[in-house]
């Protein structure tokens, strides 16, 4: 008999039947992904000036938009998952911090989170600093990528956090109770039962926030961040031609967006679960 | 003798619902006690309040020693209960052996080899050794409650608690769980089964109990509870499940 040699934990990835229609509907979107890189390349081409000289211009922003998005992403992952805990605990505390967190966040427009955080908050860390008289603090200047990153993972988590409970909450109650009558703690059942489950329920939920967060990100430029939306604003200021740097600007983003859906419908399929 | 499990007045509401009133009993070790009654009658929450999966709100639970009261204790005595569930409950993100070995890693410690071990002798006895790799979605009913008790009995537990564990199975399974069972019986196995299965009662069982309104109403042997129950409630139940 064969045994298997990987951690008593790991997750065996089944493989998913491949019909037909799943298949047809996976080449399609590529086809679209591949049409709109095609596309930048043609334009680029044919009208260097001034496309490639667009493209040029917001290459670094490019680099800006797709870091910022996945470090507040892999933070929005672990802030979203123990704020999602926190709404199914059981303790009256914990549980009332982190509805008041949600309910809060969801309330105020992510523009206007990001305003607070980059002009508002600094002058709070100032204040403080002024009343203990800490030098540090009383000097402290907003780092724009630090507080943008910090003001899109407040907001996401928040989101985030429901899609985890939602998650949890939608695996049938007897997978804890067979856990716990196996003797494992709470916390055992939960890592080692309960999340492996959740996670493949909710990755395509999850896979649209991270799409959200590329988009939203663009919000970050209005904050000193040069993303590609700002970039795109600092050549259109220079050089006056709004229909051809809009143009470049949202088929870059919707590379990054048809990218990003391909590869969550990709792991979506290597995780599928049979019940 | 000290038996191994020790109900002493347990009582548990849901809500307004009394789902418990006043319930005593005692297992000796090597016991088999099959609880019957009417749906709703609280068998599955006594089970249930044996390895704290359900908390009672008065009385008081020892099993093996071990009074049900603290956290460290709960946890001490569900490593030594084992449950089997009418809907088995098996984690479908693991293959069949996986769900076996999983809880002997985190709870017992043991190393991958030693589980597998374990899994694989588990398997073999309860029948179904060539389904390690499997996914339990790709068993039948059968084999997949058959594959829970192998998990349960990979802890080795000192007791098994069974709550209907045959309810969910199309008829032609029935047969393989219950042999499954009747041989955990044979080797002395302190076993408490919710379950109309008079046949299993009849071949394995000490004794059997009804239970109506959350309350015990009579308990003897099998064959003369079927056959020549006491009390009025007992006779209108089986007039109705035989
Ligand atoms: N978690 C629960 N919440 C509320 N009521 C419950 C719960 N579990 C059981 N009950 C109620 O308690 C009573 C006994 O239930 P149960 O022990 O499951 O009965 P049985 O297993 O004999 O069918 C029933 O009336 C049931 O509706
Ligand atoms: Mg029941």
């Amino acid at each position: 008999m064969e045994i298997q040699t990987d951690g008593a934990v790991s997750i065996t990835p089944i493989p998913s039947p491949k019909n037909g229609d799943e298949k047809r509907r996976f080449d399609k979107w590529w086809l679209l992904l591949l049409f709109v890189v095609f596309l930048i390349a043609y334009l680029s081409i044919t009208k260097s000036d001034p496309y490639w000289r667009i493209i040029l211009f917001v290459r670094d922003g490019i680099w800006v938009s797709l870091s910022t998005t996945v470090i507040s992403f892999l933070l929005v992952l672990v802030v979203g998952l123990l704020v999602g805990l926190g709404r199914l605990s059981k303790s009256k505390v914990i549980n009332g911090i982190s509805t008041v967190y949600v309910e809060v966040i969801r309330g105020i427009p992510l523009l206007v989170q990001l305003l607070f955080w980059y002009f508002a908050f600094p002058s709070v860390v100032q204040a403080i600093g002024n009343s203990l008289n800490i030098e540090a603090l009383k000097n402290y200047l907003a780092n724009p990528v630090g507080m943008a990153i910090l003001g899109l993972t407040f907001c996401y988590a928040a989101y985030m956090a429901e899609i985890y409970r939602a998650g949890i909450q939608s695996i049938p109650k007897g997978q804890m109770e067979a856990a716990r009558s196996l003797g494992m703690s709470h916390f055992e059942s939960m890592r080692y039962v309960i999340l492996p489950q959740a996670v493949r329920i909710i990755l395509p939920p999850v896979g649209n926030e991270f799409i959200s967060l590329l988009k939203d990100s663009s919000l970050v430029s209005v904050v000193a961040v040069a993303d590609i939306t700002r970039r795109g604003r600092e050549f259109m200021a220079a050089n006056f031609i709004p229909l051809e740097t809009w143009t470049m600007v949202a088929l870059l983003y919707l590379t990054m967006t048809l990218f990003s859906a391909r590869i969550v419908t990709f792991i979506e399929h290597k995780t599928r679960l049979e019940r | 003798m000290e038996p191994i499990i020790h109900i002493e007045n347990i009582s548990k509401k849901f809500g307004a619902l009394e789902a418990l009133h006043n319930v005593s009993l005692d297992v000796q070790k090597g016991e088999v006690v099959m609880i019957i009654g009417p749906s709703g009658s609280g068998k599955s929450t006594l089970l249930r309040c044996i390895n704290r999966l359900e908390k009672y709100d008065e009385g008081l639970i020892i099993v093996d020693g071990i009074p049900l009261n603290t956290a460290e204790n709960i946890n001490a005595v569900r490593t030594e209960v084992g449950m089997v569930f009418q809907q088995f409950n098996l984690f479908p993100h693991l293959s069949v052996i996986d769900n076996i070995v999983l809880a002997q890693r985190v709870v017992r410690k043991r190393n991958r080899a030693e589980a597998e071990k374990v899994a694989i002798d588990l398997l073999e006895k309860v029948g179904i050794p060539d389904k390690a790799h499997a996914r339990p979605g790709q068993l039948s009913g059968g084999q997949q409650q058959r594959v829970a008790i192998a998990r349960a009995l990979a802890m080795n537990p000192k007791i098994m608690l069974f709550d209907e564990p045959t309810s969910a199975l199309d008829p032609e399974m029935i047969q393989e769980v219950l042999d499954v069972m009747l041989n955990l019986a044979k080797e002395g196995m302190t076993m408490v089964v919710v379950s109309h299965e008079m046949g299993f009662a009849r071949a394995a069982a000490h004794r059997a109990i009804l239970m109506d309104g959350g309350q015990i109403i009579e308990e003897a042997p099998p064959e003369i509870l079927f056959t020549n129950p006491k009390e009025e409630r007992t006779r209108l139940f089986l007039s109705k499940v035989l």
